[in-house]
């Protein structure tokens, strides 16, 4: 049996058994056997990845079941491996395995956890479906089962309303993005005569300057198709535009943040440029498009992460602009470039989600950072958990000598911009620039506000409940006020406590692949064509170009990165009067900052508001208003006339009987002769 | 020679005549005692005649060889297949009756022979080929029917009744008779075949006059809108084992009857009356159903019920074909049994004292104390209704089908979907049944023949009856084959 059918299905089986089995089995052994299966996985990717660094595996297809063969449409369940599938299987297989350990100590306390490990052992199931396809149509079925687990995930806790809404509201953008997805497929089946991926690829180069008309309009076939395609990933990886909904996604577990919403299901959208890479060459406009968004996204995620105070939602919006990055990369085609940027970000990023749900954990559920402070001391595995994140998404390092994991690829995205030399590229690498500057800004903030300074719990409701609580067992007596008084320290009496081994070692984990990721596999994923093998297209000229960009560009991130840094270093540790002060200096930039520069007002106001009012009238005026009066009632309402007419010509008197016949007769006789 | 043949083909008749001359004198002699012992010899009279009857339908018999009396009588597969029905319904008819007119004391050795004489009757208007014998068997039947109507003489809703019917009967005799002359001057004939032969060509005024009163005085017997007036009121007032008798017997008769004159004296000018039949169903199934719907009295809603169900009926007769004519026999066959299966199961509806029960709001939650009598009232219902797998569906299914064949897919559509405001207290009657708070009203016991009939109609109307698909078209095909045979 070939491996990657167990690394696939072992999941799923997981989840079938654990989500069918649920208390049925019990807690201990629906997590057991899911955790048990996401590491065998793992531990199978791995042996799978590793020839392939080494340099010695063959892409190769193997075949699962017939799916459809109707006419000329022929596509089979089939699981692809190559290079560009090797590295999503061990960034899956890890992050999930690392989650599913995690989430032991995290949920431990949920009523549902079989349900909870179920959910993630289905999405990873569906996730490595995604990857492994060969065809578009079993790509589109990872692609929809991934968006099913986000939804059962984001809604998992049912009885929060909240939850309910941004598990909707994730499920509705994506179907925007899921239609231009689908018209992707559609069109390029009718352009190509296919859906299977490396027939695709081979036609696509010819394909180029082919034209096509819809809609009496003459377009790029190529471009029409890649666009198309790349607004379904624009909605999976929560670009400008379709962004909305993962901010909000945070009102899932933590664990699920950091499996779906950072190191996986939103990368889906890059994995699939990437491996569409061929067609996308073919498409110079939407390679444009793809610079363009991706760089804007960077941008403008960076400067919202800035002013927000939940600790997860600032790093969703750094998930969000690192995603531009990989876009922007995939856009002016480093692709390499961008798989690397997804695979370290995978680990720093899946590591910072899980220290901040560590530091919730430990301040029982608060999530806002005015109200942490001072944790250094309290949670000091967690705080260095979290330090090592922040080294490796700010980009800290040294050529040559050593840096962390988002240096080596957040140096090769910006230099590969500039090397690209177009106008857009220079574009990408300014926006790039200055995220990279925000990024250090907004990163630095959260571990400043968060482990440094003095203690700011007393405010925190969460926080006085637990104390309350706490102090009611003990059958103190005396009230929250006296109680805040008594100690004056800010930290309300409260003592914070450092996470179980089981998240602790999934931290050290990551923190290992945060550290190290980028110097051990930035040499095969950057410079070396017989790594990928074809798998994704390699641009030799360009990565040629990256080492001859002028040093100053060299050195633009590590600035900007040291400018941010200590940005925040004056902000928030040496004179906290600071933000104050700017943010009454500039208000209204402010206010449109901390409002997610108003998105989800304009959204509200564009197409929520007015779907609302075309569903209500539709409602109203259509369902009630029209078809239900004039079709079940008011058929209804004539039988009901009818039977009270016929009630009352049945009166019981002979001679009205007798009349009755006679207008019969006359009416028939009238008939006739007419 | 001719004579005997023609008394040969007449025999089922001259069985029943003199049967029920000679159990009237037995009547006269043995009194009222007698009567159960009349009523006994009565169905065997009946079960002669049905015998007699029978070889007619089995041969297919058509053509020359039926006509009796000089062309006055057509003794063929179709009047046989008619024959056979009536038979049958008079025979259940004097079966439910003892029961219900002993516990009043009203059992009258005369209704066993007054039932035979209108089953006489009704006998020689299926078979009739002319004019005169058409109002004869009609009148014989009717006579007998206005007494049987106001048979509880003391009761006033029986009397009622009786005249209500007699007077209405009486002007649609008038109808009828008008009609009949105005035929006999522009045909110069009373032979529905020499109708036939004078009416090939142009069709005149005066003839299609005749031909519109015609049609009204036998809409009136079938109850067909608007000459159903009669009808709620009389199967209220008429005893219960009369009105099993009316639903059933004379339905058949009648539209048996107007299928002859239509197709043997009228058959030359179908576009003269396809119109009006067709109208006539419409307007019966619409009031039918809208009638159904207001009422609160089981017999009543059983009379709309069958004004109704002649609605879809003669849609088989406006598709003017065999095929049409052929379901619309089938139709009959299983309209009888639903309809003496519903009457049987009203006649088993007793309050505590053994008082006939015929409010619906009595029968809330019958479902808990009587299951049998529930389950057997809700699949007549949902027979009614024509819901599948029940056998009303198959009668439904085949009136329709002849009607799109015909080319009439509108007719049809509308016909449907009238059938689904009908659903509506037909379901009714099961919902009060099964889902009402229990009223307790209908407790009383059963007489073992009621429950006798109900379990056979019960069983035939329920799915096993599509086994009998093949058997009943068969014979329908024969008697069909055998109104349009054309010699």
């Amino acid at each position: 049996m070939h491996p990657i059918l167990l690394i696939v299905f072992l999941p799923l089986l997981a989840a079938i058994i654990g989500g069918l089995g649920n208390r049925g089995l019990g807690n201990t052994v629906v997590k057991s056997l899911t955790t048990g299966a996401l590491f065998a996985s793992c531990g199978l990717s791995w042996m799978t990845f590793i020839p392939f660094l080494a340099g010695t595996a063959e892409a190769s297809v193997v075949p699962v079941l017939t799916w459809v063969h109707s006419g000329t449409l022929t596509f089979d369940w089939a699981l692809r491996v190559d290079a560009l599938t090797a590295i999503m299987l061990v960034v899956i297989t890890t992050v999930s395995a690392l989650v599913h350990l995690y989430s032991w100590g995290y949920m431990a306390e949920d009523p549902d956890q079989p349900r909870f490990f179920a959910y993630l052992s289905l999405f990873t199931f569906a996730m490595l479906m995604l990857v492994t396809a060969n065809n578009l149509v079993q790509m589109f079925f990872g692609w929809e089962g991934v968006g099913l687990a986000s939804y059962l995930l984001i809604g998992f806790w049912f009885k929060k309303p909240s939850a309910n809404a941004a598990a909707i509201k994730a499920f509705v953008v994506n179907r925007v993005g899921d239609l231009g997805f689908m018209l992707g497929i559609f069109g390029t089946y009718l352009v190509f005569q296919t859906t299977s991926i490396p027939e695709i690829l081979a036609a696509a180069p010819g394909m180029s300057g082919a034209s096509m008309t819809f809609l009496g309009m003459h377009l790029q076939t190529m471009d029409v198709l890649c666009i198309l395609l790349f607004i379904g990933a624009m909605g999976k990886s929560a670009q400008l535009g379709l962004h909305t909904w993962l901010p909000d996604a945070m009102e899932g577990p933590t664990p699920v943040s950091a499996l779906i919403h950072a190191a996986t299901m939103v990368t889906a959208g890059v994995f699939m440029v990437c491996r569409l890479s061929p067609m996308f060459e073919a498409a110079p406009v939407a390679l444009a498009m793809v610079t363009f968004v991706g760089a804007a996204t960077c941008f403008f995620a960076a400067t919202i992460g800035t002013t927000q105070w939940d600790i997860k939602r600032v790093i969703a919006y750094s998930t969000c602009s690192q995603l531009g990055y990989m876009f922007f990369a995939a856009g002016v085609g480093a692709y390499g470039a961008a798989m690397f940027h997804l695979f370290t970000h995978a680990f720093f990023k899946a590591l910072l989600f899980l220290g901040a749900g560590s530091v919730i954990h430990a301040m029982h559920h608060e999530q806002d950072m005015r109200y942490y402070g001072g944790l250094r001391k309290h949670i000091p595995l967690t705080f260095w958990a979290m330090m090592a994140g922040t080294l490796a998404i700010t980009g800290v390092g040294i050529a040559d000598v050593f840096g962390f994991a988002g240096f080596y690829s957040k140096d090769a995205i910006l230099e590969v911009a500039w090397a690209r030399g177009t106008e857009l590229s220079h574009f990408a690498f300014w926006m790039g620039t200055i995220a990279a500057l925000l990024t250090s800004f907004y990163s630095w903030r959260l571990v400043f506000l968060t482990f440094f300074g003095k203690p700011r719990w007393d405010q925190s409701e969460h926080i006085q409940h637990a104390v309350h609580d706490d102090h009611g067992h003990a059958a103190h007596g005396h009230d929250d006020h006296a109680h805040h008084d008594a100690h004056g320290d800010g930290t309300a009496g409260y003592h914070p406590h450092e996470s179980p081994v089981s998240m602790l070692i999934p931290l050290g984990v990551l923190s290992i692949g945060a550290i190290f990721a980028g110097l051990v596999f930035a040499p095969p994923f950057l410079q070396s064509e017989e790594f990928w093998g074809g798998a994704i297209y390699y641009n030799e000229a360009l990565l040629h170009a990256m080492h001859g960009v002028p040093v100053w560009v060299k050195l633009a991130a590590t600035v900007v990165m040291l400018i941010g840094v200590t940005t925040a270093w004056f902000a928030y540790i040496k004179d906290t009067s600071i933000p104050g002060k700017f943010v009454a200096q500039f208000r209204m930039l402010h206010a449109f900052l901390y409002n997610k520069w108003y998105f989800d007002e304009l959204y509200n106001f564009l197409f929520v508001k007015p779907a609302f009012w075309l569903g209500r009238q539709l409602w109203m005026r259509g369902d009630v208003g029209l078809i239900d009066r004039f079709g079940p009632n008011g058929a209804a309402w004539v039988v009901a006339r009818g039977t009270l007419a016929a009630k009352r010509v049945q009166s019981g008197y002979l001679y009205s009987y007798a009349l009755v016949m006679l207008v019969g007769l006359v009416a028939a006789i009238t008939w006739v002769m007419l | 020679m001719e004579f005997q043949a023609s008394l040969a083909l007449v025999a089922p008749e001259l069985v029943l005549s003199l049967s029920g001359l000679a159990l009237l004198l037995a009547a006269a002699w043995g009194g009222d005692k007698a009567s159960r012992l009349i009523s006994i010899l009565a169905v065997a009279a009946l079960v002669g005649a049905g015998f007699l009857a029978a070889p007619a339908l089995c041969n297919g018999a058509s053509g020359p060889d039926t006509l009796a009396f000089g062309g006055q009588v057509k003794v063929d597969a179709f009047a046989a297949f008619a024959k056979l029905l009536i038979y049958l319904a008079a025979a259940a008819s004097l079966i439910v009756a003892p029961a219900f007119f002993e516990r009043v004391k009203a059992m009258r050795a005369e209704y066993p022979v007054l039932v035979l004489f209108a089953a006489m009757g009704m006998g020689i208007m299926v078979s009739a080929a002319d004019l005169v014998t058409l109002y004869i068997g009609l009148e014989l039947n009717s006579l007998a029917a206005y007494v049987l109507a106001a048979f509880l003489r003391t009761d006033e809703r029986s009397a009622e009744a009786g005249l209500k019917y007699f007077v209405l009967g009486a002007l649609a005799s008038g109808f009828l008779l008008y009609g009949m002359s105005l035929t006999y001057g522009f045909a110069g004939t009373t032979s529905f075949a020499g109708i036939h032969a004078a009416l090939a060509g142009d069709m005149s005024k005066g003839a299609l006059f005749g031909l519109v009163f015609v049609l009204s005085g036998l809409a009136f017997k079938i109850s067909a809108a608007p000459f159903h007036m009669w009808t709620p009121d009389v199967y209220e007032g008429a005893p219960t084992p009369v009105t099993t008798f009316f639903a059933s017997a004379p339905k058949v008769a009648a539209m048996a009857l107007t299928m002859r004159v239509v197709v043997d004296a009228f058959g030359a000018q179908v576009q003269a009356w396809q119109q009006i039949v067709m109208i006539v169903a419409l307007v019966s199934i619409v009031v039918g159903a809208l009638g159904a719907i207001g009422q609160d009295n089981i017999k009543r809603l059983m009379a709309y019920s069958s004004i109704n169900n002649v609605g879809f009926i003669l849609i088989g007769l406006a598709a003017a074909t065999q095929q049409g004519a052929s379901a619309m026999l089938v139709y009959l066959a299983i309209y009888v049994a639903m309809t003496i299966g519903g009457f049987v199961a009203i006649l088993m509806l007793k309050d505590a004292n053994g008082e006939p029960v015929e409010q619906i709001a009595q029968i809330a939650g019958l479902s808990s104390h009587r299951k049998v009598l529930a389950v057997c009232l809700a699949m007549i219902m949902f027979s009614l209704a024509g819901i599948p797998p029940l056998f009303g569906f198959w009668g439904k299914f085949l009136v329709f089908q002849a009607a799109v064949q015909a080319g009439m897919v509108p007719l049809a559509a509308i016909g449907i979907a009238a059938s689904v405001i009908g659903a509506f207290y037909y379901l009714k009657v099961v919902k009060v049944m099964y889902f009402d708070e229990p009223a307790n009203v209908a407790v009383g016991k059963s007489d073992w023949a009621h429950q006798a009939l109900l379990a056979i109609c019960a069983i035939f109307i329920s799915p096993l009856g599509y086994l009998l698909t093949g058997w009943l078209g068969g014979m329908a095909d024969k008697a069909a084959a055998a109104l349009y045979f054309v010699g």
